[in-house]
């Protein structure tokens, strides 16, 4: 039998049983779409995440209290033991491969005249800063210099939520602000730069380490970032400043982390994510190509009669056998067209909500399972349908 | 007649069915030879085993022992493909109950043989249109098998078994199910095609049937009389 002629008898048997055509299909359809589609908001949950990590420079290392993946302190509350004399330490042996900042955070009450703005998050630091984290453009004025950081100067550099919720519509500069009980004069306004994981990362400030210091009276730093002058130099600054802080820590009171580590680790927890999404919905093909096999083997019994006469006719066991073969792997492409239709629209529309990047590979994945489904599960019953002996087949009532 | 070529030569064919370790003999070795244009009936009451008989001369099922010549090629030696092959080139099959296929248009019915011996769309199609129009179907082409007459049915049934021009028309009780007229009609269509130059085998139980044909084989209890 030619195979134009296979194709369109099993276009034929399609069609003619539509709503049961349609049923079998669905199983496909919605395995192939939750592929696409849980693949793809796994990663564009990645590469979100990266985007949000590369933002802040791709050579940049950070000291953070505690030991990442280590033993805690009871109740999970990290001692912090980092000090500003670790800062200073780093600062003055990496001089020649990094620039370092400590970093002190605390939670704040901002005030301006009779506006009032809560939870701001207000960073001292260096003026080294934004040579370091690249992710603090300014749009209005200029950074403190580390002339005004030494002369205890109080100015404070302002993200885009205390502007707007404080100063809207005034130029900022100039303007003095109150944080806790401390007055600051504003130089310099950061661009938006949105909220990640709902974190909003233009309520902050950012004011001179010295002044942070005095003003909430604390000998720890909550961080010490550092850049290194080339990204070869990343893992040499890593690993000294390891060796240099464990002089007087212990593994337990540091973590050491570059933006690839942190990265990595992303990476794997997105991966396994994407994964168990994916598989998930495999299996949910898996049970519409069951679905596939049930109503192509109730197929082949209904049309016993119709198989014996073919036979009879001069059918061979390889006619009727892809005759049967190829209104199962229809069936299950068809399925995965309208999955991977489905699924990539389905994909657009989250990606303007959330997050979601189409990967081609999972496209072509669920594409080529949903032929693989149809032939594994097609092939059962169209074995069995070719096997049928023509008298038998004829008898059957 | 004698003169003519041998088309089916069987020698002592017998033929067991198996059923829960008792054997059944329905054919205890029957032996005869049709000839090229030969018009014969085959006849017996049912349980005879003239249903097995067809089975066997129209290469749907082989037999459990004797020689079953075939155009001159022994049946034994011949491959499932090759049985599916000589079925779709030299017999052409016609069944008590028609065995149309009901989503199709009598053309479609027509065609089915031709698609399975690999011929072009349009050549099958003015083909199958020729031998409908003979039959005086040519109204009826489009029209599903339930729309149809009895009659007019197994003319379809006819005109799908010549469709590949074979040599044989094997007719399974033909007129089983209709009425006298149909009946007659359908006889008289099988006369012509034996006049044509086909060898017509027909089996039956009615000897009114039996009667016009040219030679007729009587089967009981599996043996020729």
């Amino acid at each position: 039998m030619k195979t134009e002629d296979l194709i369109k008898l099993a276009f034929r048997a399609i069609i003619g049983n539509k709503l049961r055509s349609f049923l079998t299909t669905l199983g496909i359809i919605i395995g192939v779409f939750a592929i696409i589609m849980l693949v793809s908001i796994g990663t564009g949950l990645q590469s979100y995440i990266s985007s949000q990590l590369s933002s802040f420079g791709s050579n940049l290392i950070f000291v953070i209290p505690g030991r990442i993946g280590g033993a805690r302190t009871p109740g999970g509350v990290v001692a912090n033991k980092l000090l500003v004399s670790d800062a200073k330490n780093l600062q003055a042996k990496l001089k020649s491969s990094a620039t370092v900042a400590p970093v002190i955070s605390q939670s704040s009450i901002v005030k301006y005249k009779n506006k009032t703005n809560k939870n701001t998050t207000v960073f001292g630091t260096t003026a080294d800063y934004p040579d370091i984290v690249k992710n603090s453009t300014l749009t209005k004025g200029s950074f403190f210099t580390s002339g005004q950081e030494r002369s205890g100067a109080k100015v404070a550099v302002i993200g885009y939520t205390v502007y707007t919720n404080l100063l809207d519509g005034f130029d900022p500069i100039g303007k003095i602000i109150n944080i806790g009980n401390n007055r600051y004069a504003i130089i310099g306004l950061i661009g938006k730069r949105g909220s990640t994981f709902g974190v909003d990362q233009d309520n902050v400030i950012i004011v001179p380490f010295g002044a942070a210091r005095q003003q909430f009276g604390i000998t720890n730093v909550n961080a010490i970032y550092m850049s290194a002058f080339r990204s070869e130099l990343v893992p040499f600054v890593k690993s000294q400043s390891e060796k240099l802080l464990l002089k007087r820590l212990t593994e337990d009171d540091f973590t050491v982390q570059t933006a690839e580590s942190s990265l990595s680790i992303v990476t794997s927890i997105t991966n396994v994510l994407t994964i168990a999404l994916g598989g998930i919905a495999a299996i949910s093909l898996l049970v519409g190509g069951i679905g596939v096999a049930n109503i192509m083997l109730v197929s082949v019994t209904e049309r016993t009669r119709e198989i014996g006469l073919r036979k009879a006719l001069g059918a061979r066991r390889n006619d009727i056998l892809k005759q049967f073969l190829l209104e199962a792997v229809i069936l299950s492409v068809t399925g995965g067209a309208i999955g991977i239709l489905l699924g990539l629209g389905a994909s657009m529309i989250i990606a303007l909500l959330l997050f979601s990047t189409v990967t081609w590979w999972s496209v072509l994945l669920a594409f080529g399972f949903s032929v693989m489904v149809g032939i594994v599960f097609g092939m059962a019953p169209a074995i069995r349908a070719s096997k049928l002996s023509p008298i038998e087949a004829l008898r059957y009532e | 007649m004698k003169s003519k070529k041998e088309i089916i030569k069987l020698s002592k064919i017998t033929k067991d069915y198996v059923t829960d370790d008792i054997v059944t003999s329905v054919l205890k070795g029957v032996s005869f030879t049709i000839y090229e244009q030969d018009f014969i009936s085959i006849t017996g009451r049912s349980g005879s085993g003239k249903s097995t008989l067809m089975n066997i001369l129209g290469l749907l099922d082989v037999p459990t022992s004797g020689e079953y010549l075939f155009n001159g090629l022994n049946v034994k030696k011949m491959t499932e493909n090759d049985l599916a092959y000589t079925r779709n080139r030299d017999i052409g099959f016609v069944f008590q109950s028609f065995n149309l296929l009901p989503r199709a248009t009598s053309l479609e019915n027509v065609i089915l043989p031709a698609t399975y011996a690999g011929i072009g769309a349009k050549e099958r199609e003015e083909k199958a249109m020729a031998y409908l129009s003979s039959l005086e179907l040519e109204n009826e082409m489009y029209k599903r098998p339930n729309k149809l007459s009895g009659g007019q049915q197994q003319r379809v049934a006819i005109a799908r078994a010549l469709m590949n021009d074979p040599k044989i028309i094997l007719a399974d009780e033909p007129t089983g199910n209709l009425d006298s007229k149909s009946g007659a009609v359908v006889m008289d269509i099988l006369k012509n095609l034996n006049k044509k130059g086909k060898t017509v085998i027909i089996i039956t139980h009615e000897e009114d049937i039996a009667k016009q044909t040219k030679r007729t084989i009587k089967l009981a209890d599996g043996e020729l009389i």
